[in-house]
């Protein structure tokens, strides 16, 4: 069995005291909630864990609630809390489903929803065992300097898999990020499409530190719809192959404005305006040029352990589908 | 028949369940639906497996493995790992120098790699320390030179290639074994019939993802004796080769098998951490442990070999095969394994239960650099299954006939001989098609279905067991010893090993039909060669058959003591008393019976301790053909089954959901029937994965190659392309079809009670049944395996042109 080696514990009783910690830059100091991202990274030695600062305690962090337009959400929700939380069903209903297929039963009652939005990024050179990398020479993310996965590529493109980032993207939220700085909680607000970097080593732009305690989402209008897919070869377990988020803003049966957010591409997930199709009609025929627009806009890359050549069709079908349940079902609600 | 028991019982239920069988008067216990013998003990975690074994003043040890697909080992330097403080040694190749290998004509490992690594974790160095984590960072000091050599991980290539040497002794380039057998005028057939149908087959390589990783743990008394526990299904193998290895009498070495969490063929043969801590343990004198990661599971593999499959099949206007002509390369990987048994498999395992009117195969296994392949369920004759099967759905739509048709037409009958001259006795093949046919409701479906959704069938046959032992021998391949006692209970000695499938069961059962008590009363000890007689091991599906017999033989012997006793105190012919349900009574005085335990201490007082033996040897003579080779796949008995199974294939998307998969298997008399269930469903899944997810593969080569490349460092060529169980996809209980397992009876006179193998028959044709029901649905063939949804897509658009 792999040993996860040996690192510290600090168990901060609130949020100055886990900032103080994730704030010295001599303790190695990461922050673990549910731990199920953070713990395997550790054991296949991909990640190094000098002070775990264990978020259990840190009061705030937790919980979700409805205020005025929008829903704020704690960064240490678990996954299994927003699949079933009624607030969540009847307000962003698409991001209770993406939380859903997230995993298995047993992480999604340990992972957070700051977790699965910090999700370190994935690639199959990367989520390897020590010997594995070692026979490989190592790559940009990996003690190495060669790409295999873009020969001669000088940037790290491992994907976020994280599900629940590209639909709360659609949905507009906002992160909430709290750092120390001069003996005092300094936080901050960032739009979440705006959190993720294009280097696969360091794609989550919190400065050292930092940690994200909330999101918060906007109640979509009557006219808003939003949806996500989610395509993995198993039902459970799997990180996804493609996870695809939708928002339709919709007037008098005419698309008005909207976005695609394509995740499991690279290091962010890829928003895609629509207001360049503003004035379309809904229909079967809009679904289609969506996918066709997938297609042409997005190239899933041999990062992950799958087919890449598959992936791009396969979102062009995901992405009109997902179209078409949104056409189909009721305001803001989704098929996922 | 009683019916199913459903999935959501308890052991407790079916515990109790078994014991309430055993006091209803009308029903058998041999037969009933009793559950496993040591179901409670494996759920409430109360059965120890071999990692749960900790020893005082035990060590870890740790392998250092090759980063390089293919090298020469030009130095190893162990000094730092030596001077690390917990460290208490380290081993190195030199140290154990005799090459094993389960099969004897072919030994070409070593315990640590000699002189060359053959594959990316081909294992160089062992150390042994006072914890896993100085374990690995003594692992870590130790330098290993490499003079790094081209790596074939293409079998292609690897043929072609006779200036690259994996093995530098082996006599024809890298083929380590080519079997081409011809039965009959094949070129004739071929060349006169009305339909021949041409296909090229590919199957995949995949593993056996036994939830248990390898592990051994190893100890010397001293007297010198070793004791090694593992997580093996062949004991008895690997005492013979720790003895040939270690130069030890196999009289000083003691094996013992806890429970095993899973085996299925990958723990069919020594290991490199079986060595290894027996030599560090004797190094060292203290208890040693070596667990594998997942990984390392993956790197030893002896996993399903990829085939490369050509196949012709002739036809006569009404279906019947007159010929059968196949060429196949077999992907081996760096070792032999059994590989010798499996491109003999590749093609003696084909032909039956149709009667084929002329055959031949030519089957070349090559070496490649990658992790050894070897036997998984259904061991070499899965892959050449799946080609024959689609061909005969190919022909079946060529000739305008039902499929179940072709298939009937084409039945060899039973207590009837194959064309390469195995003698097959019982058959129910056709019963297993009947059975599906009409569960599945085929007759309503076959054509009718709507596009998308489509039913195929196919049928196999195997061994139970074979008639010949890995090692010349003419000593018994199953023993058992069994003793009764006052207190009533019946103590069983089998060499058997229960990997899950139930042997001990299988055991308790027939000792307790055959002497009258209830199964919990049996106590089974198993697979400890101090304390058990010899069984070869459990692979080829041969425990039920041969160890069923040793034991049944030895209970009828205890059996007929006691009830000669009973029948001499009661004054009536011992014939006429019947042992059941812990009485002993004489039917024809319903009123005269005794406890069972009162009948024993009554033998035992005229007898003395009462015990008896029981051993099993095959029959040799008229079973297989008088020709080179002919004796290899030869079975006392063999299995048979039928698949049909339904899909729907989305044809956007190319992804295939298998909806359902009824399977009917004649395992000749199932002895405990929830056990045979259980086994068609476990056999069942795995083939069906395998058909549509599962994929063991490494990364391609060429890289490695020291002219293609800029320098001799690492490279991806031969690193596998998935060594977690989150890359290498086995499905979960949300990706698994509804399943029908059904049990056909034709018993078979060399079973005991007619019983025949359940273990790794059912496994076959679930694949070629997909593969016909995918063509069925959307009218493309994939012969290509695993079924992707890629291939579907490419198929589905090559045949309408809009690719």
């Amino acid at each position: 069995m792999l040993r996860l080696p040996a690192f510290d514990v600090a168990a901060p009783r609130d949020l100055p005291g886990a900032l103080h910690l994730l704030a010295d830059p001599n303790q190695g100091a990461r922050p673990l909630a549910g731990g199920t991202d953070l713990v395997p990274n550790a054991k296949l030695g991909q990640t190094r864990l000098g002070t775990a600062v264990l978020l259990r305690n840190v009061g705030g962090l937790c919980g979700l609630e409805r205020r005025g337009d929008h829903v704020w959400i704690g960064a240490g929700t678990t996954l299994a809390e927003l699949a079933t939380d009624p607030t969540i069903l009847e307000t962003c209903a698409a991001l209770g489903r993406a939380a859903a297929r997230v995993a298995s039963p047993q992480i999604r009652n340990m992972a957070t929803l700051g977790g699965n939005l910090c999700l370190d990024t994935r690639c199959r050179y990367i989520n390897q065992s020590e010997f594995w990398r070692s026979a490989l020479g190592g790559c940009l993310k990996s003690h190495g300097s060669e790409c295999h996965v873009v020969p001669g590529g000088q940037g790290c493109v491992a994907a976020l898999s994280s599900d629940t980032a590209p639909v709360l993207i659609a949905y507009g939220a906002v992160v909430e990020v709290a750092g120390w700085r001069d003996g005092q909680v300094a936080r901050r607000e960032l739009p979440l499409a705006d959190l993720y970097d294009s280097d696969g080593t360091r794609h989550v732009r919190l400065a050292p530190g930092e940690l994200l305690t909330s999101v918060r989402v906007p109640v979509p209008g009557p006219h808003v719809r939003v949806g996500h897919r989610k395509w993995a070869v198993r039902k459970s377990i799997d990180f996804p192959l493609i996870s695809v988020a939708l928002r339709l803003e919709l007037a008098g049966g005419a698309l008005v404005g909207g976005r695609l957010v394509v995740g499991v591409l690279g290091p962010r997930p890829r928003v895609l305006d629509l207001k360049g199709l503003a004035g379309r009609p809904m229909g079967a025929a809009f679904a289609a040029e969506l996918g066709r627009m997938a297609f042409d806009r997005c190239r899933p890359l041999p990062n992950i352990p799958y087919d890449a050549d598959y992936r791009r069709e396969r979102l062009a079908v995901e992405v009109r589908r997902l179209a078409l349940g949104l056409l189909d079902d009721p305001p803001h609600c989704s098929d996922a | 028949m009683t019916g199913p028991i459903s999935s959501d019982k308890t052991a407790a239920q079916l515990h109790r369940l078994a014991q309430d069988d055993g006091r209803a008067e009308a029903a058998p216990l041999l037969g009933g639906r009793h559950g496993k013998h040591d179901a409670l003990a494996l759920m409430t975690g109360a059965a120890g497996y071999t990692d749960d074994l900790a020893l005082p003043r035990m060590l870890h040890c740790k392998l250092v493995r090759s980063p390089h697909a293919h090298a020469r080992i030009a130095a190893i330097d162990t000094s730092r790992a030596e001077a690390l403080q917990g460290v208490h040694a380290v081993l190195v190749g030199s140290e154990l120098p005799t090459p094993y290998g389960v099969i004897p004509w072919t030994p070409d490992e070593h315990a640590l790699a000699l002189h060359k690594v053959r594959y990316v974790g081909d294992p160089v160095a062992a150390v042994a320390a006072e914890s896993e984590d100085v374990a690995n960072e003594a692992c870590r000091r130790i330098d290993v030179q490499y003079e790094v050599l081209p790596a074939l991980v293409d079998p292609e290539e690897a043929l072609r290639r006779g200036d690259v040497k994996i093995h530098d002794d082996n006599k024809h380039g890298n083929v380590t074994k080519r079997v081409q057998l011809a039965f009959g005028d094949v070129d004739a057939a071929l060349a006169e019939a009305p339909l021949v149908i041409e296909g090229h087959y590919r199957f995949h390589g995949s593993a056996h993802a036994p939830i248990e990783p390898h592990c051994a743990v190893a100890v010397v008394d001293g007297k010198g004796l070793l004791t090694v526990w593992s997580a093996t299904q062949v004991p008895h193998y690997l005492q013979r080769e720790l003895s040939k290895v270690l130069c030890l009498p196999m009289r000083q070495i003691r094996v013992i098998q806890p429970a095993v969490g899973g085996a299925f063929g990958g723990k069919s043969e020594p290991f490199a951490l079986e060595f290894c801590v027996a030599r560090l343990a004797q190094k060292t004198g203290r208890p040693v442990k070596c667990l594998y990661t997942r990984e390392e599971v993956f790197l030893a593999h002896r996993g399903r070999h990829p085939f490369d499959m050509r196949y012709r099949t002739a036809f006569s206007a009404d279906g019947r095969i007159l010929a059968v002509d196949s060429r196949a390369l077999l992907d081996g990987g760096a070792y032999s394994s059994f590989g010798l048994v499996t491109t003999y498999y590749s093609g003696q395992l084909l032909a039956a239960p149709y009667a084929f009117g002329s055959y031949r195969f030519d089957s070349t296994r090559v070496y490649t650099n990658k992790p050894a392949c070897g036997p998984k369920r259904g061991h070499g004759s899965v892959q050449p299954r799946f080609a024959l099967e689609v061909q005969l759905d190919k022909a079946s739509r060529a000739l305008g006939l039902d499929p179940f048709e072709l298939r009937r037409r084409n039945f060899m009958g039973e207590h009837a001989t194959t064309v390469n001259g195995f003698h097959v006795g019982s058959n129910g093949f056709l019963l297993c098609l009947d059975a599906v046919e009409r569960a599945s409701g085929w007759r309503d479906k076959w054509g009718r279905l709507p596009a998308g959704r489509g039913i195929g069938v196919a049928g196999s046959c195997y061994i139970s067991g074979t008639n010949y032992c890995i090692y010349p021998t003419e000593l018994p391949q199953s023993a058992v010893q069994m003793a009764l006692d006052r207190s009533g209970r019946v103590r069983v000695f089998a060499g058997t090993s229960d990997i899950g499938q139930g042997s001990t069961t299988m055991i308790a059962t027939i000792a307790a039909h055959e002497l009258g008590v209830e199964l919990d009363d049996v106590r089974v000890v198993a697979a400890d060669s101090d304390l058990c007689p010899v069984d070869l091991g459990a692979y080829s599906s041969r425990i039920t058959l041969m160890a069923g017999n040793a034991c049944a033989q030895a209970a009828k012997t205890l059996g007929m003591r006691v009830r000669e006793v009973v029948g001499e105190a009661w004054g009536v012919p011992a014939e006429r008393i019947v042992l059941a349900h812990r009485r002993a009574t004489d039917p024809e005085d319903p009123n005269r019976w005794m406890p069972i335990q009162e009948a024993f201490i009554l033998a035992e007082g005229k007898y003395g301790l009462l015990g008896a033996t029981g051993s099993y040897n095959t029959p040799k003579t008229g079973v297989h053909g008088d020709y080179r080779g002919g004796t290899i796949g030869a079975s006392p008995a063999y299995s048979f089954t039928a698949h049909v199974t339904e899909v729907e294939v989305d044809q956007e998307t190319g992804e295939v959901r298998v909806v359902q998969i009824w399977c009917a298997h004649d395992c000749g008399k199932a002895i405990s029937p929830v056990l045979v269930e259980g086994q068609i469903e476990g056999s069942v899944y795995m083939g069906a994965a395998e058909a549509v997810m599962e994929l063991h593969e490494v990364m391609p080569s060429g890289l490695r190659d020291p002219r293609q490349r800029r320098d001799s460092g690492p490279g991806r060529d031969g690193l596998l392309a998935a060594s977690s169980l989150l890359d290498y996809r086995i499905p979960t209980s949300l990706d698994v079809p509804q399943l029908s397992a059904i049990i056909v009876e034709a018993p078979d006179p060399h079973g005991p009670y007619g019983a025949k193998e359940a273990g790794e028959g059912p496994l076959h044709s679930a694949i070629p049944a997909i593969a016909n029901a995918v063509f069925d649905a959307v009218g493309v063939r994939i012969d290509h395996l695993p079924i992707s949804p890629a291939k579907v897509l490419r198929a589905l658009r090559e045949r309408s042109g809009t690719c």
